[in-house]
């Protein structure tokens, strides 16, 4: 019954939520417009800003040795959480049926363990950072530690629903799904989308200057 | 009539600072994880550990702001009742954060992994800063004597005029004034005319030597701008626009930017913008033009200099300007095996005086602390010259190198490439 509710209305609810608030973060941004560049510039922005969609994947030259552990650490959550969304076996079927109706081939148990075991590593490592740096104690926010807790949260029971394939526990994990789909739009979590913005704008700023950022 | 705001006007602050959140800034404030990368690139805070100093942490102001006033989940919780507005105390503390800790150099912007650019937004701060009358004594008196007096240091047309009185008997060439029709008109820094004319003797030695057609403006030949110091749009506006006005008068194909960093950011990028439409001349910077020059065979030295030397990046003009290689291309015609910092180029520490800082008195004991950031990069490479290209980071540096007993010498680069300048230079091979 509650599997059902989660997994129907709230589900259902939820990612209305979700896209509609992106749309609504990203519709508040553009709005907002940006100034007209009128100096002659050096060079076409746009090859500037796909430059640095990339380059910023990678710290700066010269630079590695202050972002060792957050480069490491970071690397380790996306990379893991990635693998686990989009090739864990329960959300592969779950996408078939529920979201795109086609899948693709799981990613085999050991793959799956790999992935929960360097995404929650990565996680902790980053939320350590977070809670014993005294720069980041100093800029943090409660959103920031919000989103870590409830992306751990969903993490874990996921990983719990999966292990003991038992309907209460899945039931959990969607439960918290829909809670992070629902708080996604508002919080920092919003920078899966608006890195893309930030990172073109700078880069085509910067190229129109001459300069590789 | 554009004015300096010296009275605290809070509710003006907020107001512009709220104008202030384009979409850039809104981006960025969407996108900052709170990763804190940007600190190790800031040497405010590399050089004193404290926190408070980290890029992102500088605009907190701002960012508070957005979300309360830019987001809907902050407007929801401001209808309701949570959270509390910005007060005028909050202004009174970050006003130190916003100008003495940071040199707009652009370091931070560099680094963040989600690609903010920190320094436009600190930017965009000081604009309401100023605006509200929260900003350094020593900024608001430099650009009220630029707006009145025409230079941030006081400097007359008299006393410029006197000075060239100075470079023409020590040169024997005449310096060019209100030459309509000439291709180049120069611009100058007061710190340059007051400082080190030596300047004024290499620019007027070298052109002469390379024929390039030149002048000075009677009405304009201050290139520093306040107004982007402090960060007031309206004066940074004025004082680029007798620039404009001044150069389009005269006809002029190119207005040169002369070596100093904000200068240069200010007439090459900011001006047209300030001004709203593209200017009817080009902009080059003066290591730009002797580049050019150079490539052209219109500028050829001769000897070398057999000083362990190595050349510091100004901020705005590499990083914020991108003028990297040219520097480089003129150094090596004297010195060509001169080492360069393990950071440098785009990636360079700011000498810690940029940005109205050196013109900050309140700041000066930060500056001379994180002004050990260059210090260590000059012992390690164990140099006995620095050879630079802006008038402000050579006072600042030639300041930092008194106070820590370094026994450097600092050195303008046209005014190097000038004491090798052969002056009768053989055919232009075009
Ligand atoms: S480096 Fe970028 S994302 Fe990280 S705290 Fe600084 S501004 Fe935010
Ligand atoms: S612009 Fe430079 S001085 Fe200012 S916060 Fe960034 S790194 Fe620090």
């Amino acid at each position: 019954m509650f599997l059902e509710f989660v997994e129907g209305p709230l589900w259902y609810g939820s990612v209305v939520i979700f896209l509609i608030g992106v749309a609504i973060r990203l519709i508040e941004v553009f709005a907002k417009g940006t100034r007209p560049d009128f100096a002659a510039a050096r060079g076409l922005g746009w090859p500037g800003a796909m430059r640095t969609l990339v380059s910023r994947s990678w710290t700066a030259k010269g630079f590695t040795k202050g972002a060792t552990f957050h480069l490491v650490a970071g690397y380790l959550f996306h990379i893991g959480l990635f693998v686990l969304l989009l090739f864990a076996a329960p959300h592969v079927v779950f996408i078939e049926e529920r979201i795109l109706g086609f899948g693709w081939t799981p990613a085999p148990h050991w793959l799956f363990i790999l992935a929960a075991e360097l995404a929650f590593a990565g996680l902790m490592l980053l939320w350590l950072r977070r809670a014993m740096h005294p720069v980041l104690r100093r800029i943090s926010t409660f959103d920031d530690h919000a989103g870590a807790i409830l992306t751990f949260v969903v993490m874990l029971t996921g990983c719990m629903a999966l292990l003991m394939s038992h309907d209460s526990l899945r039931a959990i994990h969607m439960l918290t799904v829909c809670l992070l789909l629902i708080y996604f739009p508002f919080s920092r979590l919003m920078h899966a989308f608006t890195f893309v913005i930030s990172r073109s704008y700078t880069g085509a700023a910067m190229a129109r200057k001459g300069v590789r950022a | 009539m554009v004015a300096v705001q010296t009275e605290h006007d809070f509710e003006r602050g907020i107001a512009v600072l709220s104008q202030q959140i384009d979409a850039k800034v809104a981006a960025y404030f969407s996108s900052c994880v709170h990763c804190g990368l940007c600190a190790e690139a800031c040497l405010f805070y590399t050089e004193t550990g404290d926190a408070r100093y980290t890029p992102i942490y500088k605009v907190e102001p701002m960012r508070r702001l957005w979300q309360r006033e830019h987001t809907f989940w902050g407007r929801l919780g401001k209808a309701l009742g949570f959270g509390r507005d910005l007060t005028e105390e909050d202004f009174a503390n970050w006003q130190e954060m916003t100008y003495d800790s940071c040199t707009l150099c652009g370091r931070c912007s560099m680094v963040c992994p989600v690609g903010n650019d920190i320094a436009y937004m600190i930017r965009r701060q000081r604009e309401a800063f100023a605006a509200s009358g929260y900003s350094p004594e020593g900024l608001q008196a430099a650009s009220t004597r630029a707006l009145e007096i025409g230079s941030p240091m006081g400097l007359t047309l008299k006393a410029l005029e006197a000075q060239i009185v100075h470079v023409e008997r020590a040169t024997g060439l005449t310096v060019p004034l209100d030459v309509q029709g000439a291709d180049y008109m120069a611009l100058l820094s007061s710190m340059e005319v007051i400082n080190f004319p030596e300047y004024i003797e290499s620019l007027v030695r070298i052109f002469d030597a390379a024929g390039v057609s030149w002048t000075l403006s009677r009405k304009a030949f201050e290139a520093t701008n306040s107004g982007i110091q402090i960060g007031d749009s309206n004066i940074a506006r004025e004082l680029v626009g007798r620039v404009v006005d001044a150069a389009e008068g005269l006809g002029v194909k190119y207005v040169i930017s002369p070596e100093c960093g904000h200068a240069f950011t200010a007439i090459r990028w900011d001006g047209p913008n300030l001004i709203g439409r593209p200017y009817r001349f080009g902009v080059v910077h003066i290591l730009e033009l002797l580049d050019q020059l150079r490539v052209g065979g219109r500028l050829q030295t001769e000897g070398l200099d057999d000083r362990r030397l190595t050349y510091h990046d100004p901020c705005q003009i590499a990083r914020r300007g991108g003028v990297l290689n040219q520097p480089r291309n003129l150094l090596r015609m004297v010195a060509p095996d001169y080492p360069d910092m393990a950071d440098t180029g785009r990636m360079n520490w700011c000498c810690g005086g940029g940005g109205g800082v050196s013109a900050n008195e309140g700041a000066e004991a930060l500056r001379l602390q994180a002004f050990k950031r260059k210090k260590r990069q000059l012992e390690a490479l164990g140099v006995d010259t620095l050879v630079t290209a802006c008038a402000n980071c050579r006072i600042v540096i030639e300041e930092g190198l008194e106070h820590y007993e370094m026994d450097i010498q600092v050195a303008g680069l046209t005014e190097l490439l000038a004491e090798h300048l052969v002056t009768k230079p053989g055919p232009s091979p075009e």
